[in-house]
């Protein structure tokens, strides 16, 4: 009886979660109406497929001499006596016969190619960015976590200097010190060497991967502390050296601990990546604004890029729970 | 085997302590040596300065088998690695199961091959009566079995010298025998041992020579016999009456 009330009761609530979710879509719906937006979700998916026309342009001025099917492709010879060029296209997108004269500029052949979207290529730079970015992040967090705790006093300072200025300013700050300043500086360095400047991908990178570091140097220094004294008594009282302690005993323990507040570390890693796009790195969020300024469709393509950032989180919460589930002692 | 000379260890903090005042004594080597005293009597300080678990203050020495513990040139692994310790909350590797917590060591220390180390783990667990618990995990054993995977463990190394810190302190009393039993047998068969505890039966049946501290310092050795019938100092007589 009491459990039949019960799941009644569980019901009504469960029922009311989804009215109050039909009801906030309810609302915006209405609302945007009421300012007149026309609501046009088939314009997204352009942005994700590109179909794009391609044109083969003759380049010299002459008579069609061949066309010839091979494969795939159709290979077109256009010239004179003189000098003559081949080019080629896929079958069946060929627009002259043999025999007729060409300008220059006249296209030979037209055809559709698929690429993906705008939208597409900022999900895959977002992904690429946050990816090298948690990997230098935790390497460096690794050992300045380390330092933070060692008892060599020049160590342990480097890693607070390190750690309190980088948690003190904001990111934007670091961003634009990284590409106005150290990129500037480096990259007029380089020219000197003629050697090629470096893209401003790779100071978001790194500027990402300094920002992340410092919050995971203090997870590591938590997770490490939390770890029994008498492992590493009972380790080091075996003969390890301190780097065989931490590699066997402590570290694999520590492990477990850090792991979900890692998690939530490299979640915001992946948001804070949208701010890049102020150094010109064309991200998920910088794509958007673009795709938004020439469709004029504002309201779709902001979900869409709220979705997809939750996409990327929400896969990564879920394979660091797997990884967790995986390192749980049986 | 193991020689000390004016040991004093002073604790900095808000308050200093001084857990080691001047202590001198020396331990030879197939001897059983039972250390006692009142908690607080630096009897764990003097155990855990022997591997260095603890510096001792500038001035005394210490030498293990020759080596000069306290001295900055020493690889102090290297003396660990010939110095067991035995510890009051076992500190087995909880992420590692019964056997790897035995040859773990071996292997990264003596740099021993996979399959040696795990025959010298499997004999040294028959030895302590777990053989059967091999691939178990420390959290599912008693803590009986806990301490005895922990003097496995450090036996492995083939230590000149066992230190054991309150073995048996931490232990629901019906597994206090099989400790004790483990420990035994390792003495008969001539390990120099040094042992702090608080099991006078142990003391009187295994040790050749009984150390008594208070406040740091020593305040009276000899046999057990002795020890238990004819103890000279007065502290000792009240600390004796007080736990017999």
């Amino acid at each position: 009886m009491i459990l039949q009330k019960r799941s009644a009761y569980y019901a009504f609530w469960q029922a009311a979660f989804f009215g109050i979710i039909a009801l906030g879509i309810g609302v915006l719906w209405w609302a945007s109406n009421e300012v007149e937006y026309v609501w046009r979700w088939y314009r997204v998916p352009q942005y994700f497929v590109a179909q794009m026309e391609i044109e083969v342009n003759a380049e010299i001025e002459g008579t069609v001499t061949a066309v010839e099917p091979k494969g795939e492709k159709v290979f077109i010879t256009v010239g004179d006596q003189v000098d003559s060029e081949t080019y080629s296209a896929p079958v069946g997108s060929e627009r002259v016969y043999e025999g007729d004269f060409i300008f220059p500029g006249d296209p030979l052949a037209v055809y559709e190619v698929t690429r993906p979207g705008i939208l597409l290529q900022g999900l895959w730079i977002t992904l690429k960015v946050s990816f090298m970015a948690i990997i230098f992040g935790v390497i460096l967090g690794l050992f300045t976590g380390l330092a933070r705790i060692s008892d060599n006093p020049c160590l342990r300072y480097l890693a607070i200097t390190y750690i309190e200025f980088i948690r003190g300013s904001p990111l934007l700050v670091q961003i634009y010190l990284w590409y106005f300043v150290f990129g500037t500086i480096i990259n007029n360095l380089l020219a000197k060497q003629g050697i090629p400047p470096i893209s401003s991908l790779w100071y978001g990178v790194a500027s990402l991967a300094i920002f992340a570091g410092a919050y995971v140097a203090e997870i590591v220094r938590a997770g490490i502390q939390s770890i029994h004294r008498g492992q590493t008594e009972a380790s080091r009282s075996l003969g390890m050296n301190y780097v065989q302690c931490m590699a066997h005993v402590v570290l694999p323990q520590a492990m477990r601990r850090i792991l979900p507040p890692l998690a939530g570390q490299f979640i915001s890693l992946i948001k804070d990546s949208s701010l890049l796009g102020i150094i010109a790195i064309r991200e998920l969020t910088k794509a958007t604004r673009e795709v938004v300024t020439t469709s004029l469709q504002p309201y779709e393509l902001w979900f869409v890029c709220a979705i997809l950032y939750l996409v990327l989180t929400f896969s990564l919460s879920m394979f660091v729970q797997y990884l967790e589930r995986r390192t749980q002692i049986s | 085997m193991i020689d000390v000379r004016n040991i004093s260890k002073t604790f900095e903090g808000a308050e200093e302590v001084k857990a080691l005042v001047d202590v001198t004594t020396s331990i030879e080597a197939g001897e059983v040596v039972v250390v006692i005293g009142p908690s607080g009597s630096g009897k764990s300080t003097f155990l855990r300065c022997l591997n260095k678990l603890e510096t001792a203050d500038e001035g005394g020495h210490i030498y293990i088998d020759g080596v000069d513990v306290l001295s900055p040139k020493t690889d102090i692994n290297k003396v660990r690695a010939e110095v067991g310790m035995v510890f009051q909350q076992f500190n087995l590797f909880p992420h590692k199961t019964v056997i790897q917590n035995v040859t773990l060591a071996q292997r990264v220390v003596r740099k021993r091959e996979k399959e040696a180390a795990r025959e010298k783990a499997m004999q040294l667990l028959h030895k302590v009566g777990i053989h059967d618990k091999a691939n178990a995990y420390p959290d599912n054993l008693s803590g009986g079995q806990q301490q005895r995977v922990a003097i496995a463990r450090a036996l492995a190394m083939d230590p000149k010298v066992m230190l054991f810190d309150e073995p048996t302190s931490a232990l629901d009393p019906e597994m206090i025998g099989e400790v004790l039993e483990a420990m035994k047998t390792l003495a008969k068969e001539g390990m120099t041992m040094v042992v702090v505890t608080h099991e006078m039966g142990f003391a009187r049946e295994v040790a050749d020579r009984v150390i008594f501290m208070d406040h740091g310092a020593i305040v009276e050795e000899g046999t057990p016999e002795h020890f238990f019938v004819n103890p000279t100092h007065d502290r000792t007589k009240l600390f004796l009456s007080q736990i017999l």
